[in-house]
């Protein structure tokens, strides 16, 4: 039996599980995001990742465990609880004829106490499209009306499933400040990914969940034990490439160094990236 | 503290039904092929059918009924399947169901659409037919019955059409099957030819159906009351018309009810 649902986190998951047909498409996961956070979920396609965003918003009906989204079994959530939340859907919002500022003016309407259109249109960017039709932006600003779209009505917590596919790494930098503005005003954040440079940059923990489980939860620096991992120095000796695990990295580069005469050549002190450790993560349980 | 109170629906509505006609409005193919498309075939009819169905009335005349009732078709159950499927398909209304808007707001942002429609079609067509054709407009009573035929028929049109989105996959998928089928429905219908000229099993398949009773009761709107003995029963049977066209509300809406998704099936 595990532990009761947290009342205070922004979402709580008890022994979640989804069927699809015989299989567990989510199996048993547990977990706890705070208030204020920015968790970003991990795991390859089909791993069960936006099955379970789709649970929290209340898009899936769920087979099994408990789910308190801000509260709220987001199976039975109403207006009020949907009044909380902010959603930006892997699809998008859709194809309009209406402009990027009517678009949010349009949406804010539905919200009790939503953000000024114009500021948000500022924070995402997209002042100088306000009159532009949503149907004629490029893709990347299309997925930020999307975003804009998912926080005019101020939300407490917004999901966002993966954001940033198909950004250019400067449009991704641009999208990254948004996010921690975002994180600034106080939203929580449940963020899904395919970047593991996004989650390292943006995230508070990532969750790595492969085959509907969810196999490690961690600061983004300590996942896979890459805290303690050894670093691996490599250099060129008697012309061939040299390289060594170690738990001590600073003595082994001393001791080349009083080794070598001058520079040692093409010394490299490199420590597993977050991509490494989860890499070796979502392969073991393969 | 209590928490701001949701915006009071009469106000989501509004915010619904400008979206809803900005959409449509905006939109050059929905223009052309809904709202001017019947006018078209006015222009071209009117000008190559011109001859006499009996008692002096012009075929312009009759198919002032027809290509109304057509217009409705069009803006209701064409507009509605191929439009709805399409916000099903690109995400519009997965986006919807994500937000707080009352679920009701989005069919009343969408009746707000049809009626505009609808409304637009016929005073054009009438204009055009009276300015080019010559077409003598309803008189007394008669605009009465042109109401509630123009009300019922579009009311289970708007349904039906709803009702069918669901079983398309997209937007795309859906005009090349609700296209094809209006067109047949209408040419069975009596809107292209005379009613009373079509083969009787003809008549019977499109008796099943909700157009045929529209075009029937604008006939009565359009044509002198003499004309009546053309029909195949012998009258303009409007207690029929009404009570086809109500049956067809129901279970229009039953279908809706039942089949209705916010999501697109390859979602999941």
């Amino acid at each position: 039996m595990s532990a009761p649902l947290d009342p205070g986190a922004a979402i709580s998951i008890r022994g979640l599980v989804k069927r699809y047909g015989d299989r567990n498409a989510v199996d048993g996961v547990d977990l706890d995001i705070r208030r204020g956070e920015i968790f970003a979920l991990l795991g390859p396609n089909g791993a069960g990742k936006t099955t379970t965003v789709e649970i929290l918003e209340g898009y899936r009906s769920r087979d099994g465990g408990d789910v308190a989204v801000l509260g709220q079994d987001p199976a039975e959530g109403g207006r009020r609880w949907r009044a909380e939340i902010g959603i930006v859907l892997q699809s998008g919002a859709g194809d309009s004829q209406l402009t990027c500022a009517e678009l949010l003016t349009a949406q804010a309407a539905y919200y009790p106490d939503p953000r000024d259109p114009a500021e948000v249109l500022e924070l995402v960017g997209l002042t100088e499209k306000a009159g532009a039709r949503g149907r004629s932006l490029s893709g990347g600003q299309r997925r930020r009306l999307d975003v804009a779209l998912g926080i005019v009505g101020r939300p407490t917590l917004l999901f966002l499933d993966e954001p940033t596919t198909g950004f250019d790494p400067e449009a991704r930098r641009q999208f990254w400040s948004l996010i921690r503005s975002l994180r600034d005003l106080g939203t929580t954040m449940l963020l899904t990914t395919h970047y593991l440079d996004e989650a390292e940059e943006l995230a508070d923990r990532v969750g790595v969940i492969t085959a509907g489980r969810l196999v490690e939860v961690a600061v983004p620096a300590e996942l896979g034990g890459r805290g303690q991992a050894p670093a691996v120095v490599s250099w060129t000796e008697d012309g061939a490439r040299r390289s060594q695990d170690t738990p001590t990295p600073t003595a082994l580069v001393a001791e080349l160094a009083a080794r070598f005469p001058g520079e040692v050549p093409d010394l490299a002190v490199a420590r597993p990236t977050l991509e490494d450790v989860y890499l070796q993560m979502i392969g073991q349980s393969r | 503290m209590s928490a701001p109170s949701l915006p009071p629906l009469a106000r989501v509505y509004r915010v619904r039904a400008a979206v809803e006609l900005k959409e449509f409005f905006r939109q050059r193919e929905s223009v052309v092929f809904t709202l001017m498309f019947p006018v078209i075939l006015l222009v071209v009819f009117g000008a190559v059918l011109d001859y006499d169905i009996g008692n002096g009335v012009s075929f312009t005349q009759y198919f002032m009924a027809g290509v109304i009732a057509a217009g409705i078709l069009g803006a209701s159950l064409q507009n509605m399947a191929i439009g709805i499927a399409t916000e099903r398909s690109d995400g519009t209304l997965k986006h919807l169901a994500g937000t707080p808007m009352p679920k009701s707001a989005y069919f009343v942002g969408k009746i707000a659409q049809v009626v505009a429609v609808t409304v637009a079609t016929i005073v054009i067509l009438l204009v055009v037919g009276v300015v080019l054709y010559g077409v003598d407009l309803p008189s007394g009573t008669q605009w009465l019955t042109f109401a509630w035929v123009a009300l019922l028929g579009s009311a289970a049109c708007t349904l039906l059409g709803i009702a069918v989105s669901s079983l398309a996959k997209n937007g795309r998928s859906a005009s090349a099957t609700v296209t094809p089928v209006a067109l047949v429905l209408q040419f069975i219908s009596g809107v292209f030819f005379r009613f009373d000229q079509i083969p009787t099993w003809m008549q019977t398949i499109s008796s099943f159906f909700p157009l045929k009773w529209m075009a029937q009761g604008l006939r009565s709107v359009f044509l002198p009351d003499v004309l009546a003995t053309q029909e195949p029963a012998g009258s303009w049977e409007l207690g029929r018309v009404a009570l086809v066209l109500t049956a067809w509300v129901v279970v229009g809406l039953l279908l809706c009810v039942r089949t209705f998704r916010w999501r697109d099936r390859a979602d999941g």
